[in-house]
């Protein structure tokens, strides 16, 4: 069977090239980057490279790069690191509703700390309005985390704005970039963040590596204490293949990313205004044109997400559901109820993340094999039955 | 998280989907924070379950749980259904995910109350015939 993965917001492919230019630092450039022999200043050299690379395409000095285990480890590592580092100015941070768990978790662990956070709600589309995260901003705000654009809805939020805001009341701003880096252009000094976070396995890099932006001058406490790596900030024997795959990842995305976002787009489009025609009583989730280029995010009345995905997994699609049943806490997706879905249409909630090996072949078969798999699920449904009627 | 063969060949292949016209008992059991809505019908003759079919809008785990409280019920006996634990349908299925298990309690409950809605039923039905038998 022919298998179509639909799910590059979960996890992307590693790109072959990727993999060949990481092959070497396993065997035969091995050295640790700490050490002064010819074996660790291969490696350090080439991190260093790594480093210079991934800086230059946001617009940042080599030196503001740290590189991480990933988006989760760059998150805490912000949330934690700026609370402790500014705990004496104050004590409170600023969020959204719809952030990742990796952003909200550590939130909520600080205000088990004594830290007070303001969650900001968004609108039916998902975006932040500026001009809430300026009405939360008290004399005790050292931090403003806001994402780029929204993992499971694809919405892309008004960073620039909220950095202009976040700079001009002298709190810092962080921004999880996980789902944009390599995705869409991006300059750190036009978005006015301080510190990003990105994630090596969404951009058809490796896993388990990731970045931080930090821009000079901001203070944070290191979150892995040890070696005195990255600046003292970061301990740990440098992941130099994973490194070098990272920045090879990001090269890549940065020569094909105009004609990425081109043919993503269309093929986004085409998706939506298919599933919407044809199958009656569905919505699109997130905003019609403020969204990734690889976001389809529908809810459709009356079935359940869960048994969608087993159904379009039998015929070889992959995608993801923001449907309770599928999560270990049976609580619906926390960023569907934040747009205001009610529970079932939460639960009847399909993602496809689009990527760059999916062709319109894809988008076609998905069209064809959809409508059957929910009219099946439909006819089952007690909720379907009550509408009709 | 993984089902097991069977949840999975109940889940591609339901049992017993639909309504049942005229029936003598029917159980519409929800969870509003999970998200699974059963309703099952059961036909009763002679104190016998002779059919029982369900609507389910849920999870893989609640069709296939739906799916396999409807084969356990058929030809059984009024009482003998009512001893049907929602382990005994988990079991019947090859186990479910510790996380799942709530899918085979809505089993559980949905055919109690429709049993207990058949006996309900049942005895109305026995007193218009009384009241009917009374007055002719």
């Amino acid at each position: 069977m022919k298998r179509i993965y639909l799910d590059n917001a979960a996890t992307t492919p590693t790109d072959n090239r990727v993999v060949q230019a990481m092959l070497p630092y396993f065997t035969e450039i091995y050295g640790n980057p700490s050490s002064l022999h010819a074996f660790g200043q291969g490696a350090k050299h080439a991190i260093e490279e790594a480093r210079h690379i991934v800086g230059a395409s946001i617009g940042a000095k080599p030196e503001e790069i740290i590189f991480t285990s990933g988006g989760t480890e760059s998150n805490n590592f912000t949330i934690k690191g700026v609370a402790f580092a500014r705990r004496e100015k104050g004590n409170h941070i600023i969020t959204s509703k719809i952030e990742h768990h990796a952003v909200l978790e550590p939130c909520h662990f600080l205000e088990k700390q004594g830290f007070k956070v303001t969650f900001i709600p968004v609108n039916k589309y998902g975006l932040v309005d500026p001009a809430d995260v300026e009405k939360a901003i008290t004399d005790k705000t050292i931090l403003i985390s806001i994402m780029h654009a929204n993992n499971e809805i694809g919405t892309m939020e008004p960073i620039a704005e909220i950095g202009k805001l976040a700079r001009s009341k002298g709190v810092y701003f962080h921004t999880d970039a996980v789902q944009t880096l390599g995705h869409l252009p991006m300059d750190v000094n036009e978005l006015n963040v301080d510190i990003l976070s990105a994630s090596g396995h969404k951009l058809y890099g490796p896993k388990g590596v990731g970045i931080l932006y930090v821009r000079k001058g901001v203070r944070m406490l290191p979150f892995m204490h040890g070696g005195d790596h990255e600046q003292g900030r970061r301990a740990s024997t440098h992941n130099v293949p994973g490194i070098v795959g990272f920045a090879k990842a990001v090269e890549l995305a940065n020569e094909e990313m105009g004609k990425e976002i081109e043919k993503l787009t269309f093929l986004r489009d085409k998706l939506i205004k298919g599933i919407l025609s044809t199958i009656e009583f569905t919505r699109l989730n997130g905003h019609p044109i403020q969204r990734l280029p690889n976001n389809v995010n529908v809810s459709i009345s009356y079935v359940e997400g869960e048994s969608m995905l087993l159904n379009l997994d039998m015929e070889g699609i992959a995608c993801s559901t923001g449907s309770a049943c599928t999560s270990s806490s049976l609580e619906p997706s926390h960023v569907l109820s934040a747009i205001g879905l009610s529970h079932e249409l939460a639960h009847g909630s399909l993602r496809f993340s689009l990527g760059r090996q999916t062709s319109e072949d894809d988008i076609d078969y998905v069209l064809a094999v959809l409508p059957g798999i929910v009219g099946k699920l439909r006819s089952m449904s007690p909720l379907y039955k009550k509408e009709v009627k | 998280m993984e089902y097991s063969e069977k949840v999975m060949e109940h889940f591609r292949n339901p049992r017993n989907v639909g309504e049942i016209e005229n029936p003598d008992g029917v159980g519409r059991v929800g969870n509003p924070v999970c998200g699974d809505i059963m309703e099952l019908y059961i036909k009763v003759e002679g104190g016998i379950i002779i059919d029982a079919k369900f609507k389910t809008f849920g999870c893989g785990a609640a069709i296939a749980t739906s799916s396999m409280v409807t084969e356990l019920v058929k030809n059984k006996s009024v009482e003998d259904a009512l001893k049907i634990s929602n382990r005994a349908v988990a079991e019947a299925l090859g186990g479910l995910p510790p996380i799942k298990m709530h899918c085979s309690v809505l089993a559980e409950e949905a055919l109690k109350k429709a049993l207990d809605d058949y006996r309900k039923r049942s005895k109305i039905a026995a007193s218009v015939k009384a009241v009917k038998g009374a007055v002719s």
